[in-house]
C-alpha cells in the first residue's frame, strides 16, 4: 500500500498558486467572519491563509491576509466552521474550528479543556463577526491533531 | 494521547533548523479531533474541468519562457492505493532563474516575462494530472548562511474531505541542496522524504519537446475510508 505523501510548507509566496475566483465569499447571502492571524510575539502574519468549510450546504472558502494579516470569509450563518490555517514557517497546517455561538452536546468542543473552548469563539462585531487566530502565546487557539 | 504513527512521518512543527517555526509553532499540545461529519466532508470542485484550467504554465503568456519544458505528471491516491478523482490540483513555483513573480521576491535573479509560475488542473477518472511547466531553479532565502532551496513545485491538494487536505513540495531528483535544507530534512524519515522526491522517466519525455517527471500524491487523513462508488 502506498504510503502519505509529507507535508511542506506553503512559503511565502503562496498567493501565486491559490488564487481563488470566489473569494472569501462561500455564501453571498452568509455572515461575514474576519480577523488577524497573530505569531507568539504578537505580530500580525502577512503570509497566512485561512481557508474555511461548512458541510451542509457545502461552503469552501479560502482567504490570503493582507499586509497587516487580515482575513476575512462570508459563509453560512451556522453554529461553525472548520478552519485550516497556512503559513510560512508552519511546516504544515492547523486545523481549528470557529464557533459563532456555544454549541449543543458537540464532541469536537467537549473534547477542548473548558479553559481553553473561548478561543473558538467567535465575537460579535459592527459587521458580523470577529474570530483572531493567534498560532502561539496567550490566548493560542486551540488547533486540532487531525 | 499517543501520536497517531503519521506523525512522526511528517514535519514537527517546532522545527528549529529552519527559523521561522519558532514563533509560529503553537506550545499548548494539538487537541485530539474526534471524528466528525463535517471534517469527513469536503469541497468538491469536480466541474473545474481542464480545459477551463491552465495546467501549461509555459502558455499563459505572448512568447515561450526562458528554461528547461518539462512535464509533471501522476496520480492522487489515497493510502489504500485508491485513485482519488475529479480532485483539484493547484501548483505555484519559481522560474527557471529561481525567482517568484511575487512583489517580496527581489533577489537579484531575472523575473521571466513569459512565466507567471501558477497552474492548476482536476485528476481524471484515475486520479491522474499533468502538468507542462519549466524545470525551476534553486534560489536563496536568507534562513542561514548560504542557505539555497533545492529546486521545487509547491503542490495543494484539496483530496476527498477536509481532514485530507495537503500542500507539500515536489523535489528534482539527485539535488545537490538536499542535505543543506532543513525544510526538506525536517521529514525526518528518510523514506518518507524521498516520496517528495519525483521520478525521471526517458519513457515519458517526449522528443524534441519535454524531459518528464513523475510524481504521485498520497493522501492519508485518520477518516479517509472512501464512499463506495455507485455503479
Amino acid at each position: 500500500m502506498p504510503e502519505e505523501t509529507p507535508s511542506q510548507t506553503v512559503g511565502p509566496y503562496l498567493s501565486l498558486g491559490l488564487p481563488w475566483e470566489q473569494g472569501p465569499a462561500a455564501d453571498a447571502n452568509g455572515v461575514r467572519i474576519s480577523g488577524v492571524v497573530r505569531d507568539g510575539a504578537g505580530e500580525p502574519i502577512k503570509d497566512a491563509l485561512v481557508e474555511t468549510w461548512h458541510q451542509d450546504p457545502p461552503a469552501f472558502a479560502r482567504c490570503a491576509t493582507d499586509d497587516d494579516g487580515r482575513w476575512h470569509v462570508v459563509t453560512p450563518p451556522a453554529p461553525f466552521v472548520a478552519v485550516h490555517v497556512f503559513a510560512r514557517g508552519l511546516l504544515r497546517h492547523l486545523t481549528t474550528r470557529i464557533y459563532l455561538r456555544e454549541p449543543g452536546p458537540d464532541p469536537v468542543w467537549e473534547s477542548v479543556p473548558p479553559e481553553r473552548r473561548q478561543t473558538m469563539m467567535a465575537t460579535p462585531s459592527e459587521d458580523g463577526y470577529r474570530f483572531d487566530i493567534r498560532l502561539q502565546g496567550d490566548d493560542e487557539t486551540v488547533f486540532f491533531d487531525v | 494521547m499517543p501520536e497517531p504513527t503519521r506523525r512522526l512521518r511528517e514535519p514537527p512543527l517546532d522545527f528549529p533548523d529552519y527559523r521561522s517555526t519558532a514563533l509560529r509553532h503553537p506550545r499548548q499540545p494539538l487537541v485530539y479531533l474526534p471524528e466528525q461529519v463535517t471534517e469527513m466532508a469536503g469541497p468538491q470542485l469536480g466541474h473545474l474541468r481542464p480545459g477551463a484550467i491552465e495546467n501549461d504554465l509555459t502558455r499563459q503568456h505572448d512568447g515561450d519562457p526562458v528554461g528547461e519544458r518539462i512535464t509533471v505528471s501522476g496520480r492522487l491516491l489515497d493510502t489504500g492505493g485508491r485513485p482519488i478523482r475529479d480532485s483539484l490540483i493547484e501548483i505555484w513555483q519559481a522560474n527557471a532563474a529561481g525567482r517568484y513573480r511575487h512583489r517580496w521576491d527581489n533577489w537579484p535573479a531575472p523575473v521571466d516575462p513569459n512565466f507567471s509560475g501558477g497552474g492548476r488542473t482536476v485528476t481524471d477518472g484515475e486520479g491522474r494530472y499533468e502538468f507542462v511547466t519549466i524545470k525551476p531553479g534553486p534560489y536563496p532565502w536568507g534562513n542561514h548562511h548560504n542557505a539555497w532551496r533545492p529546486a521545487h513545485i509547491h503542490f495543494s491538494l484539496l483530496g476527498r474531505s477536509f481532514e485530507q487536505r495537503l500542500v507539500t513540495q515536489m523535489y528534482f531528483p539527485g539535488d545537490p541542496l538536499f542535505p543543506h535544507d532543513p525544510i526538506f530534512n525536517s521529514v525526518r524519515d528518510r523514506q518518507a522524504r524521498e516520496r517528495m522526491i519525483s521520478r525521471f522517466s526517458i519513457d515519458s519525455s517526449q522528443d524534441n519537446w519535454a524531459l518528464a517527471y513523475e510524481f504521485d500524491i498520497v493522501l492519508g487523513g485518520r477518516f479517509a475510508t472512501p464512499i463506495e462508488e455507485s455503479h
